[in-house]
């Protein structure tokens, strides 16, 4: 069979044909809503989840004699995002027209920037298992979102919601720089957390605010000149993207191997189906008569704010991750996962200042990530706050508490939301760290054990562990474990 | 009484100022003469009762320092009108009535004016001749079975039949100077940007400029001052401050420079068209002026600039007329294809179906480079011929059409021939600075002929006060037998 995958999750994700092996060439067109209360040329508010056409100005539904006005605030928010980006902020750009028909576009046509974007050239760094990759962003530009055909209300006819119509959106372009499906993921997932970090897009799949178009494309290894693309339209979670390549990637493989060619086009994937299928041809590809809106000066910049916006950028992931090396000496795995998202990034800092930051960051990767996954919760509606964790944390840096324990006081924690002290006094969780009254214990337990005793004396010395465990037990496990261990020693020698 | 329906704008205003007259009474002498001049076919819709209600409103609580208290005006059917229906001349729009009011049509409410009705105009103003609406041609008042022009043809012809004491027209490409030409009245084409596109039913945007159409120079200052004002609901209406046009009105041109362009006389002109023109220069020099000679090298490229650059405008503007959320929908049709075929089948005229298809193919791919791009480049070196002149002259003087008002029909298979009707004209929308026309004079069959000063960017004023000196020296005068009256 083609298409037998090697390393799909590596930096390499090469498919095994029965003739070659070929590299895949992917590249995203990510389309990020932007944040704002009011729509890219018109007042009307953005708020997600409003009945149907509650939100539609006569601009968003193109009465006669309506005119577009830009929002600046969309501007302003692709400038953060273009300058999170390390990109080049055009102090020039134009607004285009993309002409076509649907039922869903009321101007009968979308404004687009088409030959001169608002943003150029940058690039975004991902950190992948195997060390950094640099993926290039050949350009953004901002457009006006279409409306929403709904199909499946009536059997004879189509509903039309424009809440959606005008809504602005940020078209983000990658070069064809993706090699894997992990650095699909990952090229997502840091868009979205620069994005969330500069709250220019809060990069919410479910309601759509991010979407991406696939274009991919197979060479063989080796081969320099890329392979003629498809098009994969609108996609709009991590794991249905990565369906699609996989899917997509192969069967372009077979062609070719087959002896075919690939028709560049666009496609559809259907995720019931885990398949793409020609949406259109390049002989149908629609001509969009792009011109110049001549509703629309060009959109000029002042230099100087841009020179604003970037002095006020907040600290973004990858600033964040050299600090939390450099300031709390973290791993860079560790202050990878921290900051990945501000919102963790945010507990992390609250709980370090209060408390060990080494400590810190095991126990929120460790223990609060598995409470969170299993209870399917953002971090800030984490049930144990980031002041509960600092101090818990504090006991066991003390030694007040052992490891074990502070994992069961964890779990109340997990459950009630109370603070550590409380439970470790209500239940007595102390650790026991009184040298007499340990060695009491331990006397006891010696006293009743003679026969081991015995056999550690005679050099079976692995029987430690044994005694160990009967103090635990004894203890109900809130022993010192270091002070048990200096006094078992020292009453075994004696 | 003298017919107050024949009184200047301005001489209204000051009768209803100084309560000689009421507003009520001007209205009803307005829609007594509308209503026995269908023959025109210059309405396609009159608000006549509501009209009256608002005079009498005026006249109860008169509020009398505005610039036009308790004035009855008819509006081209390109301004939308809140609750009033609004056609551009087109079935598509035959039972559209928005919900909003045109930033020039409030401006002009804000002055004291009140709606008399809608007047009639060529289909989303793509005509020279008004022949292209949906609602029938318009009769030039000077001559039964004469065109009054277009795309304003309904205005100038209910201007110069006393149906309304001013109107507002729309030019693209002359559809305000043209008619006002053909009809022996007053238009002005503003400087684009001066006059808020918002409300206005858009045929080009870049062209598009609303503009008053009046009976003398002094209504037309008048008149800009109502209209003109910032926008913040039109990115390219322009920022500044208002300007009183009419208390600085003056017929003082004295050592004023006007540029005669010699690539303006055509080949085959008229005879009578060159008279004019001379007479036009011989009035200005008498009145002071230094006439010289200039020249707009790349004149002759102007008109097929504009038939690129504009049906590519509006094949994308009307591409939002397509039946799904108002105006025409077709019955026919089994999917969304085949109901936006038939809808804009039916719904569009052919004028407007020639454009869409015009602009559509100049924009499409591998013609955008040969035609829009090329139209794109040739109007800024149009625009730069004006600049350059603009250092040696005040204005330029040109006739305003090549020829008098023709006979309804004689040009309508002939879409070449029509189009060249807007040659002098096009040049200043191309270039986006403001012209008027004046009446200066009458071709042998004793049709008005006007003549067109063309201004630099928003210098207005200048151009009122050059037209004002020819209008005063000038022996046209309109003198109409009602021959349409029934």
């Amino acid at each position: 069979m083609v298409g037998k995958l090697m390393n799909k999750n590596d930096s390499k994700y090469i498919i095994k044909g029965n003739k070659n092996k070929w590299e895949v060439v992917i590249g995203l067109e990510v389309h990020a809503q932007v944040i704002s209360n009011s729509k890219l040329f018109s007042g009307s508010s953005t708020k997600f989840g409003a009945n149907p056409n509650t939100q539609v100005s006569l601009v968003d539904s193109a009465f006669p004699g309506m005119l577009p006005v830009i929002n600046n605030y969309c501007v302003e928010q692709a400038i953060k995002t273009g300058l999170g980006l390390n990109a080049k902020i055009n102090l020039h750009s134009v607004f285009d027209r993309k002409n076509y028909f649907y039922a869903d576009l009321p101007q009968g046509y979308q404004i687009s920037q088409y030959k001169n974007p608002i943003v150029g050239e940058g690039k975004v760094v991902l950190d992948l298992p195997n060390g950094s990759k640099t993926v290039g962003i050949e350009r953004l530009h901002l457009e006006q979102d279409a409306g929403k055909s709904i199909h499946d209300i009536d059997p004879n006819n189509t509903y039309v919601d424009l809440n959606r119509s005008g809504i602005a959106l940020m078209e983000i372009v990658s070069k064809p720089d993706l090699r894997s499906l992990d650095e699909v993921n990952a090229y997502v997932k840091k868009l979205r957390s620069i994005m969330r970090y500069l709250g220019t897009c809060d990069g919410n799949m479910q309601e759509g605010s991010l979407r991406a178009d696939v274009n991919v494309s197979v060479r063989k290894l080796g081969e320099k000149n890329l392979g003629t693309r498809c098009e994969i339209k609108n996609v709009n979670s991590i794991k249905f993207m990565q369906m699609a390549i996989d899917y997509e990637a192969k069967r372009q493989v077979k062609l070719l191997e087959d002896g075919k060619s690939i028709d560049q086009e666009t496609r559809l994937f259907d995720t019931k189906k885990n398949e793409t299928r020609s949406m259109r041809s390049k002989e149908d590809a629609h001509d969009y008569r792009y011109f110049p809106d001549p509703d629309l000066l060009p959109l000029k910049i002042d230099k100087d704010l841009i020179d604003d916006i970037r002095k006020k950028l907040p600290e973004l992931p990858d600033q964040k991750k050299d600090r939390f090396i450099k300031e709390y000496a973290l791993t860079p795995y560790e202050a990878n996962v921290l900051v990945s998202e501000k919102e963790i990034s945010d507990f992390y800092e609250d709980v370090a200042k209060s408390s060990d930051k080494k400590l810190a960051a095991t126990w929120i990767m460790g223990d609060l990530f598995a409470l969170l996954n299993n209870k399917d919760l953002s971090i800030t509606k984490s049930p144990v706050s980031a002041k509960n964790l600092g101090e818990l944390i504090k006991y066991i840096k003390s030694g007040e508490i052992s490891g074990r324990i502070a994992k069961e006081v964890f779990e109340h924690m997990a459950q009630s939301g109370e603070n550590p002290k409380k439970i470790i006094e209500s239940k007595g969780l102390k650790q026991q760290s009184d040298p007499k009254e340990l060695e009491r214990i331990i006397k006891g337990i010696l006293e009743k054990n003679k026969t081991n005793v015995e056999k550690y004396k005679s050099g079976k010395e692995k029987i430690f562990g044994f005694f160990v465990g009967e103090v635990m037990k004894m203890s109900k496990g809130k022993a010192n474990p270091q002070l048990v261990n200096e006094i078992l020693k020292k009453l075994l020698k004696g | 009484m003298t017919d107050i329906t024949k009184k200047s704008l301005t001489q209204i205003v000051k009768a209803i100022k100084n309560k000689e007259v009421s507003s009520t009474e001007v209205t009803s002498a307005f829609i007594k003469n509308i209503e026995k001049s269908k023959k025109l076919n210059a309405f396609i819709t009159t608000c006549l009762d509501q009209a009256l209600k608002k005079a009498k409103e005026f006249d109860k609580k008169q509020k009398l320092n505005l610039l036009l208290p308790g004035i009855p005006i008819a509006v081209k059917d390109l301004f939308c009108t809140k609750g009033v229906k609004t056609t551009a001349g087109s079935k598509m729009l035959e039972n559209f009535i928005p919900t909003y009011e045109s930033t020039i049509t409030e401006n002009l409410w804000s002055e004291g004016a009140f709606l008399l009705g809608k007047l009639n105009c060529d289909e989303y103003a793509m005509g020279s001749s008004n022949e292209t609406s949906f609602y029938g041609n318009v009769v030039n008042p000077i001559e039964d079975k004469y065109v009054p022009g277009g795309s304003s043809g309904g205005s100038a012809s209910a201007l110069a039949a006393d149906l309304t004491p001013t109107t507002i027209g729309t030019d693209t490409g002359g559809s305000i100077r043209q008619p006002a030409s053909f009809t022996g009245t007053v238009g002005l084409k503003p400087t684009y940007g001066l006059c808020s596109r918002w409300g206005i039913v858009a045929f080009a945007s870049s062209l598009d400029q609303a503009g008053p159409m009046t009976k003398t120079v002094e209504d037309c200052a008048l008149m800009l001052e109502s209209m003109a004002a910032f926008d913040k609901k039109d990115s390219t209406s322009i920022k500044k401050n208002k300007e009183n046009y009419s208390k600085n009105l003056k017929d003082g041109i004295k050592g004023l420079k006007i540029g005669i362009p010699k690539e303006y006389r055509v080949e085959n002109m008229p005879k009578e068209i060159d008279n004019l023109w001379e007479n036009g220069k011989k009035i200005l020099k008498d009145a002071g002026a230094k006439i010289i000679d200039i020249s707009l090298s790349h004149t002759k490229y102007a008109l097929p600039t504009y038939y690129i650059v504009a049906p590519a405008e509006a094949s994308s503007n009307l591409a939002r007329y397509d039946g799904v959320k108002y105006g025409y929908r077709s019955t026919k049709g089994s999917n969304l294809i085949e109901m936006y075929e038939n809808t804009r089948s039916e719904g569009f005229g052919d004028e407007v179906k020639r454009r869409i298809l015009i602009g559509t193919y100049v924009l499409s791919s591998g013609y955008y480079d040969a035609y829009y791009l090329k139209a794109q480049k040739v109007r800024k070196l149009i625009k730069e011929d004006f600049d350059r002149s603009f250092k040696d002259v005040d204005a330029i003087l040109t006739p305003s059409t090549p020829s008098a008002a023709f006979k309804i029909g004689e040009k309508k298979d002939d879409p070449i021939s029509m189009y060249l009707n807007d040659i002098f004209t096009v040049p200043a929308n191309l270039a986006g600075i403001p012209a008027i026309s004046v009446p200066s004079g009458r071709d042998k069959k004793g049709f008005p002929l006007g003549l067109q000063l063309i201004g630099k960017t928003l210098d207005e004023q200048k151009l009122l006060n050059i037209a004002l000196a020819i209008e005063k020296r000038s022996v046209f005068k309109q003198s109409l037998k009602k021959w349409w009256e029934n």
